[in-house]
């Protein structure tokens, strides 16, 4: 079975922030919470690069391992879900990821948390809802991945710096690129996310 | 008058535009022999790494939080999270319920070695007794509370299920919220009234050498609090004062710190709080099964006669030198109106 992951060709990142924004629309993330972000390294200097962020869907997820509730987990695709009828908002998860991921809704007092909310590699959500029907969609976002298709930032990203699909083949894509044009500043988040980088 | 002026206007031009022209010359022959590198000054992430154990750039959402790119260090706060505080908390407390029952089948309970005089002495005044139970009741539901946060998933969690494990974890994680302000409160107020008499002295010394009230022969001299009570004391401040900074940074989340300081923030909250519980797990035993007669004295406020003369002897003939000791009568039919 296929293990999907995310790579940000941070050579190709334009920081155009579509991807963010295709995110955001296709589903309909709640105001203030951003699945996906670009960060720009050394911005307005020489050597500048942008890089698209979001989960990484990590090998054993760190997320998953600290959950208190145990209300986040992988599935076969290697896409780590979570159920938001069993999270009860700590923020355990925010503190265990490499990547900022995890985000909550401010909903009452002082700094309390909400349900969180990460990208769901357009795969719908990790609760008891039908997959694909519209209580999924309102709690989790898009379920693409029930359609054979791919989330929507990757499919949507204008210089395919954003990939999105099975591991290895976006691995292998990567590498080509970094062969035929002759430099590639790494597949960032990759040593930390899979325990592996791209060797070229 | 205008005529040199104008001339003057343009030889600056002609010059300024023949200086661009100069310039721009080499630039353009520059860039048609394609010389330049692509990969010119790049960063990538496993040097940022070596500089710095967080990548942060800029971003044009607005939440600035968002500027870090990559943390690692979630993966070691995993680890701590995961493996060492699970031991680390294991070993402490059950290692404590192990030495207490151990002190209970070995040592038994502490008689009064007099036994009773009837008379009962003061110890303890109402607000005394809110104060200790005001935070000793806080203490309970943000220790019970917190142990489910860090245990609930492997004790819990298997006996009832995830969905009312789920709705237990949420209530506690208000009730350990909420908690936390007359927790503090009250921690306060004890510090606030017994400070001044758990200043360490040197009959503590002595008291520790004697080896405290736990070998029933010897009853070491004590002031109102032998030295273990002033162990408490302090342990309680410290801790307290540790878990509350920590707890609150936590609770206001970036409101202080950043999310590196939230980790080490969650690390020193757990540890210390596991502390915290063995601790107050002995100040438990010792204050009703370990010990007869000392529950009183925060029960009603009032010990016995000869519990007083056994364990806080200094105190007892401090407070009848003073003539301030109303000692209550044998009888109660002898109570005089008040």
């Amino acid at each position: 079975m296929a293990r999907m992951k995310f790579l940000c060709d941070a050579d190709r990142c334009i920081e155009c922030n579509a991807c963010v924004t295709a995110c955001k629309n296709e589903n309909e993330v709640p105001w203030g919470i951003n699945r996906r972000r670009v960060v720009t390294i050394n911005d307005g200097k020489p050597g500048e690069r942008s890089v698209s962020m979001a989960c990484m869907h990590c090998t054993d997820a760190p997320c998953a391992a600290v959950c208190p509730v145990s209300c986040i987990f992988s599935t076969d695709d290697g896409v780590v879900l979570h159920s938001k009828d069993l999270c009860i908002g700590c923020g355990y998860c925010f503190y265990a990821c490499p990547f900022g991921a995890p985000q909550y809704p401010k909903v009452s007092n002082f700094g309390s948390r909400g349900k969180m909310d990460k990208c769901t590699y357009c795969a719908g959500g990790g609760g008891d809802e039908v997959p694909g029907s519209s209580e999924e969609y309102s709690k989790y976002g898009a379920n693409r991945m029930l359609q054979g298709k791919l989330p929507l930032c990757a499919e949507m990203c204008s210089t395919k710096s954003l990939l999105a699909g099975d591991g290895e083949i976006i691995a292998q894509i990567y590498k080509e690129r970094v062969i035929k044009r002759g430099y590639g500043s790494g597949a960032w988040g990759w040593t930390t996310a899979y325990r592996e980088g791209i060797e070229v | 008058m205008t005529g040199p002026l104008a001339r003057a206007r343009l030889v600056l031009g002609a010059v300024a535009v023949a200086g661009l022209i100069a310039f721009a010359a080499p630039a353009h022959a520059q860039q048609q022999g394609s010389l330049i590198d692509p990969d010119a000054s790049v960063v990538n992430e496993q040097t940022l790494l070596r500089q710095s154990p967080r990548i942060e750039g800029q971003t044009d959402l607005l939440d600035q939080r968002e500027r870090v790119l990559i943390q690692p260090a979630g993966r070691t706060w995993d680890h701590f999270h995961q493996v060492t505080l699970h031991w680390l908390g294991a070993i402490a407390i059950l290692g404590t319920l192990v030495a207490l029952a151990a002190a209970y089948f070995v040592l038994g309970r502490l008689r009064i070695s007099a036994g009773r005089s009837g008379r009962k002495v003061p110890r303890f005044n109402a607000f005394e007794r809110f104060a200790h139970w005001l935070t000793a009741v806080s203490f309970v539901v943000l220790g019970i509370s917190g142990l489910n946060i860090t245990f609930g998933k492997r004790l819990l969690l298997p006996l009832i299920g995830n969905v009312a494990f789920s709705t237990f974890s949420q209530a506690a994680k208000y009730a350990h919220n909420f908690t936390s302000f007359p927790f503090v409160l009250g921690l306060v107020m004890i510090v606030a009234i017994f400070i001044k008499d758990n200043i360490p002295d040197k009959i503590d010394i002595e008291w520790f050498k004697q080896g405290g009230g736990f070998i029933k022969s010897k009853h070491p001299p004590a002031r109102r609090f032998n030295a273990g009570e002033k162990l408490v004391f302090w342990g309680a401040l410290g801790a307290g004062a540790a878990v509350s900074v920590s707890g609150y940074l936590l609770l206001f989340p970036f409101y202080v710190t950043d999310i590196a300081g939230m980790q080490i923030a969650q690390a020193v909250h757990s540890v210390i709080a596991i502390l915290f519980v063995a601790l107050i797990l002995g100040h438990i035993y010792i204050g009703t099964l370990g010990m007869e007669g000392a529950f009183e004295a925060m029960g009603t406020g009032e010990v016995d006669f000869n519990w007083a003369k056994e364990h806080h002897d200094l105190w007892l003939e401090e407070k009848l030198a003073q003539g301030r000791l109303a000692v209550r009568p044998e009888h109660p039919s002898l109570t005089p109106a008040e």
